[in-house]
């Protein structure tokens, strides 16, 4: 093989795992624009999500009706973290929240392992994980199907917020919280859809993370490989995390296979933060972030 | 009646600038230290002397450190466990590779070490503000634990990643009966709670608090935050890098990298959000919890027999710090150090209710 289509393989690579990088991402954009809370628990609720479809599985249900049901869960979760977290601490510092958010992740851990076990379990979506061969290189298929469902659940969000009532109110609360607010847009109500539809879009990520690691505790993980895309992506940008999960995925697995051998390996940790981290310096706000500004 | 604020009449600058200016307050102080220094070693179990005092003891300094920064300076930092790793590996090498210094001057510094790398990530903050920082800080916990796993040097060229700490001892007396490292422990940790409490009181302390409440309103009164800033990495990582040297030598008596997880900085932060956010004794009350919830809910536990299985407990006890978490958080920010204030107050006030 050519370097050269070596060097496709691992951008194609790096490519379809930047894509689960975003769909993590996304939960955490989404309510970051909605209600100005960099939610931590986003990989609990991935956890959560995950374990109670796998669960309601092994009752017997078919995929459909499992999923149908976990996303009634979180839904209800949803509803009951809006009541219980977020309404008491209305108002209050941002990084306040930021800790009652690490807070409400442990909880979850807690609680989804309290109800469904700690074991690992394995999910089988149906999906075979065999490369396929694609103009000369190879391609995980599983990966491919999981682009597949990201980009149809982006076009499905974009959908949803451009053209359905909610929607737009969703947009006026991200936009302006007080105005919206004042416009009459029932704020508490609108935080409720919000974290629902993270707790669909950590439905979604669940499910194809758990295909790919099993179903266990390293899932909630998966929210500290998100958190380099969002800090790239700037916190509040859908765009910004779609296009920093992909280059966070590229340049992660460039780096281990082109870098790594030179310092030892095992730097996929912390290279995507190092990255971010450089980016930050040179524009604070991320790729995409809109710019702060300060009142005294 | 015996706690009040009449009758003491300041006549000197000295006594102005008291740490406690009630008698009351300074006497309770010193009996609390005399107590755990002199009565407790003595009376206290090794299992009560090793296994939860001087943790307990040990995590309260990390929790001042991460206070420092986070309660005081207003930087969230998730990396206090790493910085906890800076201090211990760099003791290793100081105590291991340069016997001839006393060990107290390897641990100081140790935790000057510590601080720098603090420091150094700290410049991130100088261009970055809020949650960035956060991530910035996890930065550094995932890079020094790398670090730390990638360098056989840091590790005296040991390959299997767990290095036994040598037995620390100055002028013929060695630290290696679990009282005397309990005693140990409680000499430093007391010494450089007074030096933290009498820092954040100083012009530094203020500049930090000034650039947590208002970044810019600060700059515009002349604080310089990037000094404020800085020193608060710098101070905050002297604290963690301190106590990451006793954890490793005085506590588990090994040097290695799960110790210092980032489990660790998660609970240093649950810490100080319980005991109270910009505030040293709420370092301590927050420590004490956190040390021992899991011992009581274990306790507490073992009352049912076995009809609850380890792996239910170890839930329940992740429920139960999120649920006193996001509870505290909502119903007291300040914390236990805030309720302690409290309870001075009404004492003060005490037989009457107003």
């Amino acid at each position: 093989m050519s370097d050269f289509s070596f060097f496709l393989e691992v951008v194609v690579g790096g490519l379809l795992s930047g894509v689960m990088y975003t769909l993590v991402a996304l939960g955490f954009v989404l309510i970051f624009k909605a209600s100005g809370v960099f939610n931590f628990a986003q990989g609990a609720m991935v956890l959560f999500a995950a374990l109670t479809f796998v669960g309601f599985t092994e009752y017997g249900l078919p995929y459909w009706a499992a999923f149908l049901v976990t996303l009634v869960v979180m839904m209800a979760l949803a509803v009951g973290i809006e009541r219980a977290v977020l309404r008491p601490l209305l108002g209050q510092d941002a990084m306040i929240l930021f800790m009652a958010t690490i807070g409400l992740s442990i909880f979850l851990e807690g609680l989804a392992q309290l109800i469904w076990g700690t074991g690992v379990r394995g999910l089988d979506l149906g999906i075979p994980d065999d490369p396929i061969e694609w103009g000369g290189i190879l391609v995980s298929q599983f990966d491919l199907s999981t682009a597949v469902m990201a980009a149809v659940l982006v076009a499905v969000l974009s959908v949803f917020f451009s053209t359905t009532r909610i929607g737009r109110a969703l947009r006026a609360v991200a936009d302006d919280t007080q105005a919206a607010q004042v416009a009459g847009v029932p704020l508490g109500f609108i935080w409720a859809v919000v974290w629902g539809v993270a707790g669909f879009i950590a439905l979604v990520a669940g499910l194809v993370w758990g295909a790919r690691l099993g179903v266990q505790f390293a899932l909630t993980l998966v929210a500290l490989k998100a958190l380099p895309v969002m800090i790239l992506g700037g916190f509040n940008s859908i765009a910004g995390a779609i296009v920093a999960g992909l280059v966070i995925g590229v340049s992660e697995k460039l780096a281990e296979v082109y870098l790594g051998p030179f310092v030892g390996g095992g730097i996929e940790n912390w290279f995507p933060y190092a990255l971010a981290v450089a980016v930050l310096l040179w524009r604070p706000t991320g790729l995409f972030g809109a710019a702060r500004i300060a009142r005294v | 009646m015996f706690y009040r604020d009449a009758g003491a009449l300041k006549t000197s600058y000295a006594q102005d600038a008291a740490l406690f200016p009630l008698a009351f307050d300074r006497r309770a102080m010193i009996a609390l230290v005399l107590v755990a220094g002199v009565v407790v070693p003595l009376v206290a179990s090794d299992y009560w002397l090793g296994s939860i005092l001087l943790p307990f003891l040990i995590l309260s300094l990390a929790a001042i450190g991460l206070n420092i920064v986070t309660g005081y300076a207003g930087q969230l930092s998730l990396g206090s466990a790493a910085f906890m790793a800076v201090g211990a590996y760099a003791a290793l090498n100081l105590v291991a590779r340069v016997p001839a210094l006393p060990f107290p001057l390897s641990l100081a510094l140790a935790g000057l070490i510590a601080g720098l790398v603090s420091a150094l990530f700290g410049l991130l903050s100088l261009r970055i503000r809020g949650f960035y920082v956060a991530v910035a800080t996890l930065a550094a916990q995932f890079f020094i634990e790398w670090l730390c796993t990638h360098v056989p040097w840091l590790l005296l060229d040991n390959h299997s990643g767990v290095v036994s700490t040598p037995t620390l001892g100055w002028l013929g007396f060695e630290v290696a009966s679990i009282p005397a490292r309990y005693v140990t422990a409680l000499i430093i940790v007391a010494g450089l709670a007074v030096l933290a409490m009498n820092l954040v009181r100083s012009e530094l302390g203020r500049a930090w608090m000034a650039v947590r409440d208002h970044e810019t309103a600060a700059e515009l009164t002349g604080v310089d935050t990037v000094r404020a800033k800085l020193s608060a990495f710098a101070v905050s990582g002297f604290y963690c890098g301190v106590a990451g040297a006793l954890w490793s030598f005085l506590y588990i008596g090994t040097i290695e990298i799960e110790a210092f997880s980032l489990h660790r900085s998660f609970q240093i932060l649950f810490m100080i959000i319980i005991g109270g956010l910009g505030s040293v004794m709420g370092s301590f009350l927050g420590a004490a919890f956190i040390v021992l919830l899991p011992v009581a809910i274990t306790n507490g536990a073992a009352v049912f027999g076995s009809a609850i299985k380890p792996d239910v407990i170890a839930n329940l006890e992740l429920m139960i710090f999120g649920a006193l978490i996001v509870g505290f958080l909502i119903l007291e920010p300040h914390g236990l150090a805030r309720l302690v204030s409290h309870a001075k107050a009404r004492l003060r006030r005490w037989p009457l209710r107003y």
